[in-house]
């Protein structure tokens, strides 16, 4: 059995409040996973479900409490900021917001150079790798003199993308990655992301709130509600015949494209619930 | 509510014993050729040592601080140190004089600036670009120079008001109007063309929310839209922006008592400052803190009595 | 859809534009390159004084006193002490410009450090860095500089310099909020798992993206500088020696009335610069709000296509809608074109697309809502037979036939004011109920969608009620005066999945109940099938099909509303079935 990539053990995340002396408030009560190289694990849930912050928490910009986070076999969770640093070659991060995570006052050749730059490498060799990660995320090499704002949200995403493949990770956490995106664009990012996955053989933490997403990109699917994983098993069985009651809620209320098959679930949710009120 | 006023009252008090504190340090700072300037320069050392010990200059730091707190919060301001007169009767008389012109002012103020500012953002137009332009005027002319201007015009040349001086209200209503007509009306100039522009910049923030659109989907008449809510959103930012005028007219009142010669505390301060006066400067200081704190409090509530969200704060 | 995601779709199908820096953008607006000349004029007047007066202006001459101007080489004439008015302006220039300088420097280094250090690490650093700022703020600055001239003396610079520490916290407050703006951002985050260390996330990008608004403030706190200096040396705290114009001022002030011509070129001085600087600060700041001026694209309005009068059973009929907004070029940006649909009486009718393709425009058109700059540019709509596009038409049926369910819950309530007062007002005015009538219907509907602890929430404010509650406000108010015709623009796009589908069950049986109709725009296909009759599908402002949603979903003849249909992936293979097949091949 291959060592998991990602190990994550027991863990607690908490929050500090503003104000005096007010007791933190604790977001994670305690979850666990792991990630193998080249496979997908997927979080899904809805919000105040703790995915996020999870995601952060493995990425270093949440605070964990208690439990050990281990990466590549080392422990990364009491790191401080600088010794987190060297990191960053092998964890990386796609989130969300398209418009928000490329810095727009910035040009995407230089949004793509930073992680390198920072990393050490030099400019001449920055510039032709960032060539290649413009070629690898389907977008044309023109692009690196252009600003954010020039693109579309679908575009911004490859280039958040290519900015995470830039120092070739091992693990990258995807922060509901096509959420914002419209429904044609979402297909296509995710399909690069699958792409990429088979072709480098990294792993991804995927993070979503819609479980069709989740089914098709995820090998592994842990589903989260209120700080806890209530159910965790394979891809296929989660999202098509959960066993937990929530799991089985989230699967019934989400709609589905075709009026007939919509109306069956439809009924089935309602009596589900009325059992349950029952 | 109750608790809400209580902290802002709690954390007005700290603030004011902070001020005093640094003020103090400010003013007893260089204060031992106090007694140079008293004596003269020709005084010799022995005179020069005694004055001090009189004036308690020869004390420590925190000693002088503390007598001066003690004394202080048993409303002794201690006495000039040129003729000796009590800090706090200098300041009783003077007081009113100040009040009065800046309290009419910044009232005047406020109510021209709502209405020119809301106007401004609601309508647009013509109205809209003279505030933009009237408001860069206001606040890069000096407001004496505009006082010297208006003396020269009102009081010099057509002769309708006085160039100078001033008269209670006890005296007479009507002569009290007339001898702060031109103070206010300089102080006015530079009040509004900031706190119009901001208001209107505030107006528009608001008029752009969701919720307005919402209201008016709901079928509300426009002017119960902008009556009642935009002028409850616009409030906050207006108050914050009328709290921060309030302290500028007060320093701005300064000035204009020297142009009308009138005797508020603001030439109190100067002739004190000129002299070497310091318990008469700490007295001004501290009473001109007292009023702004107050002042401020007040808004603080009444924001919080408007503004629902601010009393999380 | 909220306003403010209005103007980003709007700002989608824009072409690219060069980025502009700070220098560029103040010098394409002509009031900028004015300020800019004038300052830089001031600032070159003060540094060549000697080389450009006549007279040295300390020289007193005693055959010039208040001497009119143009005599003798005294081209502004004499003060009351027979100096030369000009050359003392000139050389005043320097002391004032210093002085200026010295505040700038003193308040920028200690805000703005302080403030970076402050937004970006908050905690207790934060918390006394603020107390501290309010109690310098509280002071009159002006009242605290006449107090410190009994300490420092007639010391300009150190003067100024004491002013820079008092004005230091308008800084600091600007910067340490921007920053705790730009601290959520997410590429500060990503720069952060990028390897990046603080001083350089601060460095790059924090600093950066504050940087307009830091010099906005400069040139208003240089202006303001120059004020408070002049009133100074007005009172008679001013550097006794050199020429400075306030103390001009104060001599021009003391001959009053024998050369009131005086006062004049001081004032004029000090309000020149002062009016520099801040129509400066004006438009950096203006450069920078405003969104850039959009290139238009040139399209040919389309005439009205769709039959004139609205066929039998339809409630509300639009045709060749089309609906643009005017750039500052003067040409019109087109962003709904031709656009022509009914909706036919008792049935919910979904407008389905992507961001851009106008469906919101659409729908706001019909309530006669449009953001500002937006108008109808040609087409019609009407309701009921009645033209909605007539001046008044749209207004008088909001809230009464029309009614409007919004996306975002939380910013479509008003924050100040209770949530019984947003739903009673609206219903007296349209139905002129009593206030104890409107209480108790509001409590009726309130019960209706489904709101537990009628009592409370009507006490309530926006803010202590959740997302899902608020929605259900917002339903409950649209429904509360018996509507025709219901616009939803994405209801429930905001909300969780398993709200959603309590939200969309509420909104069917209002609508079976109450036999309404009902406009749904909508980017999910799953809500169309769940909710939706027929089905409009629009692309980039135009429509690609239309049909009952049996039609639609079970025989799209569209290419465009095909490839929406398999983008929602809906019957794709799992992942882990996927692999495992391709392990096995």
């Amino acid at each position: 059995m291959t060592e998991s990539l990602l190990d994550v053990s027991d863990v607690k995340v908490a929050f500090p409040v503003a104000g005096w002396r007010r007791p933190p408030v604790e977001i994670l009560h305690g979850v666990s996973l792991s990630v193998a190289p080249g496979r997908t694990v997927g979080l899904v849930g809805e919000s105040g479900s703790g995915k996020s912050t999870l995601g952060r928490a493995v990425l270093g910009l949440a605070p964990v409490t208690a439990g050990t986070i281990r990466f590549q076999g080392r422990e990364i969770q009491d790191l401080s900021k600088a010794e987190r640093r060297p990191l960053a070659a092998d964890l990386q991060v796609v989130f969300q917001d398209p418009y928000s995570s490329l810095n727009p006052a910035m040009s995407i050749g230089a949004i793509l150079a930073e992680p390198l730059r920072a990393r050490g490498i030099a400019a001449d060799e920055a510039i032709a790798r960032i060539h290649d990660l413009l070629d690898a995320v389907g977008m044309p090499s023109g692009s690196a003199r252009r600003s954010p704002r020039e693109f579309s949200g679908g575009q911004r995403q490859r280039i958040a993308i290519a900015r995470a493949i830039a120092l070739e990770p091992r693990l990258i956490v995807c922060d509901e990655p096509t959420s914002a995106l419209d429904l044609s664009t979402q297909a296509r990012v995710l399909d690069l992301l699958v792409e990429l996955q088979e072709r480098t053989g990294v792993s991804y933490l995927f993070i979503s709130h819609n479980l069709a997403v989740v089914r098709r990109m995820c090998h592994d699917v842990a589903v989260m509600y209120r700080g806890e994983i209530v159910e965790y098993g394979e891809g296929d069985r989660v999202t098509s015949d959960p066993q937990h009651p929530y799991t089985r809620s989230l699967l019934m209320a989400a709609p589905v494209p075709d009026p007939a098959r919509q109306s069956a679930r439809r009924g089935e949710r309602q009596r589900l619930r009325a059992e349950t009120a029952a | 509510m109750l608790v809400f006023i209580a902290r802002r009252l709690g954390g007005g008090l700290v603030l004011m014993l902070g001020i005093s504190f640094i003020a103090f340090a400010l003013v007893f700072a260089g204060g031992s050729h106090a007694a140079h300037s008293i004596l003269g320069q020709d005084a010799d050392a022995a005179a020069i040592a005694a004055k001090e010990a009189e004036l308690g200059l020869d004390q420590p730091f925190i000693v002088q601080y503390g007598t001066w707190l003690l004394n202080a919060l048993r409303g002794d301001f201690g006495h000039s140190w040129f003729n000796s007169e009590q800090v706090v009767d200098l300041i009783g008389t003077r007081l009113p004089v100040t009040l009065s012109i800046v309290t009419v002012s910044v009232l005047l103020t406020a109510l021209v600036s709502v209405l020119l500012g809301m106007t401004a953002a609601i309508r647009g137009g013509w109205l809209d670009r003279a505030i933009q332009f009237v408001s860069v005027a206001g606040v890069a002319l000096p407001n004496f120079w505009v006082a010297i201007v208006l003396v020269v015009i009102f009081a010099v040349t057509l002769g309708w008001l006085p160039a100078t001086g001033y008269v209670p209200f006890g005296d007479s209503p009507s002569r009290w109007v007339a001898s702060i007509t031109l103070p206010v009306v300089a102080l006015l100039f530079a009040g509004i063309a900031s706190t119009a522009q901001q208001i209107r910049g505030a107006t528009i923030d608001v008029l752009s929310r969701d919720f307005v659109r919402t209201l008016r989907a709901r079928g509300l008449s426009e002017r119960s839209v902008i009556g009642a809510h935009v002028l409850r959103a616009a409030a906050g930012p207006a108050l914050t922006v009328l709290s921060l005028q309030f302290i500028g007219t007060i320093g701005g009142a300064v000035v204009i008592e020297k142009v009308f010669a009138l005797p508020g505390l603001g030439l109190l301060g100067v002739n004190a400052t000129i002299k070497g006066d310091m318990p008469v400067i700490m007295g001004v200081l501290i009473v001109t803190a007292v009023i702004v704190v107050l002042v401020n409090l007040v808004i603080d509530i009444v924001n919080g009595w408007i503004n629902p969200k601010a009393r999380l704060a | 859809m909220s306003t403010a995601m209005l103007s980003t779709e709007l700002d989608r199908t824009t072409r690219p534009l060069r980025r502009t820096g700070i220098l560029a953008r103040i010098l394409r607006n002509p009031m900028g390159t004015a300020s800019l000349i004038v300052l830089t004029l001031i600032v070159l007047a003060a540094i060549l004084a000697p080389l450009i007066t006549v007279n040295p202006p300390g020289r007193a001459d005693i055959g010039m006193v208040n001497a009119p101007p143009f005599t003798d080489g005294y081209l502004l004439g004499g003060d009351n002490a027979g100096r030369d008015v000009l050359s003392r302006l000139v050389f005043g220039a320097q002391l004032t410009l210093l002085g200026a300088l010295s505040t700038v420097i003193v308040s920028l280094l200690l805000g703005v450090t302080l403030g970076l250090i402050g937004g970006y690490y908050r905690g207790r650093f934060d918390a006394v860095a603020g107390w501290v700022c309010d109690l310098l703020l509280i002071l009159p600055s002006k009242i605290v500089l006449v107090a410190m001239f009994a300490v420092i003396g007639p010391n300009t610079m150190l003067t100024m310099a004491v002013l820079g520490v008092m004005v230091a916290p308008s800084f600091y407050r600007l910067v340490r909020n921007l920053v705790i703006a730009v601290r959520k951002e997410l590429y500060i985050d990503a720069a952060q798992v990028s390897g990046l260390s603080d001083a350089r996330i601060i460095g790059r990008h924090v600093l950066f993206a504050v940087r307009a608004p830091i010099v906005v403030h400069t040139s208003m706190i240089a202006g303001l500088a120059i004020i408070l200096q002049a009133g100074l040396e007005f009172l008679g705290l001013g550097d006794p020696d050199s020429p400075t114009w306030g103390g001009m001022l104060q001599d021009a002030f003391t001959s009053i009335y024998s050369d009131p011509l005086l006062m004049v070129w001081p004032g004029i001085a000090i309000g020149v610069t002062v009016g520099a600087f801040i129509l400066l600060g004006n438009v950096v700041r203006d450069s920078f709000d405003a969104p850039a001026a959009v290139r238009p694209r040139r399209r040919a309005v389309a005439a009205g296509s769709d039959a004139v009068t609205a066929p039998e059973g339809s409630i509300c009929h639009v045709s060749g809608l089309t609906i643009g907004y005017a750039q500052a070029s003067g040409d019109d940006k087109v962003v709904v074109d031709g656009v022509g649909f009914d909706v036919q009486r008792g049935r919910v009718l979904g407008l389905v697309g992507e961001s851009g393709s106008g469906k919101t425009q659409t729908s706001l058109a019909i309530l006669g809502l449009l953001p500002k700059g937006g108008a109808v540019l040609g087409g019609g709509i009407s309701f009921e037979g009645k033209d909605l596009l007539a001046p008044g038409a749209a207004r008088a049926l909001r809230g009464r036939r029309i009614a409007y369910i919004p996306q975002e819950p939380m910013s479509n309530l008003d924050p100040n004011f209770t949530i019984g007062h947003q739903l009673i007002e609206p219903l007296r005015a349209a139905k002129g109920l009593s206030r104890t009538e409107a209480r108790e219907a509001a409590s009726a509907l309130l019960e209706r969608v489904g709101i537990p602890d009628v009592e409370r929430v009507l006490r309530s404010y926006p803010h202590q009620i959740s997302g899902g509650m608020a929605q259900r406000v917002l339903i409950a108010g649209a429904v509360s005066c018996d509507p025709d015709l219901i616009i939803a623009d994405e209801p429930t796009t905001a909300l969780d999945v398993t709200v959603q589908a309590e939200i969309l069950d509420l909104l069917r049986g209002l609508q079976r109940e109450r036999g309404m109709s009902m406009v749904l725009v909508t980017h999910d296909f799953g809500v169309v099938a769940d909710l939706c009759d027929d089905v409009v599908v629009m692309r980039d402002g135009r429509v690609i099909e239309r049909g009952t949603a049996e039609e639609i979903f079970g025989d799209p003849q569209q290419e465009y509303t095909r490839t929406l249909l398999a983008s929602t992936l809906d019957g794709t293979p799992a992942r882990s079935v996927l692999d495992k097949k391709g392990a096995q091949s």
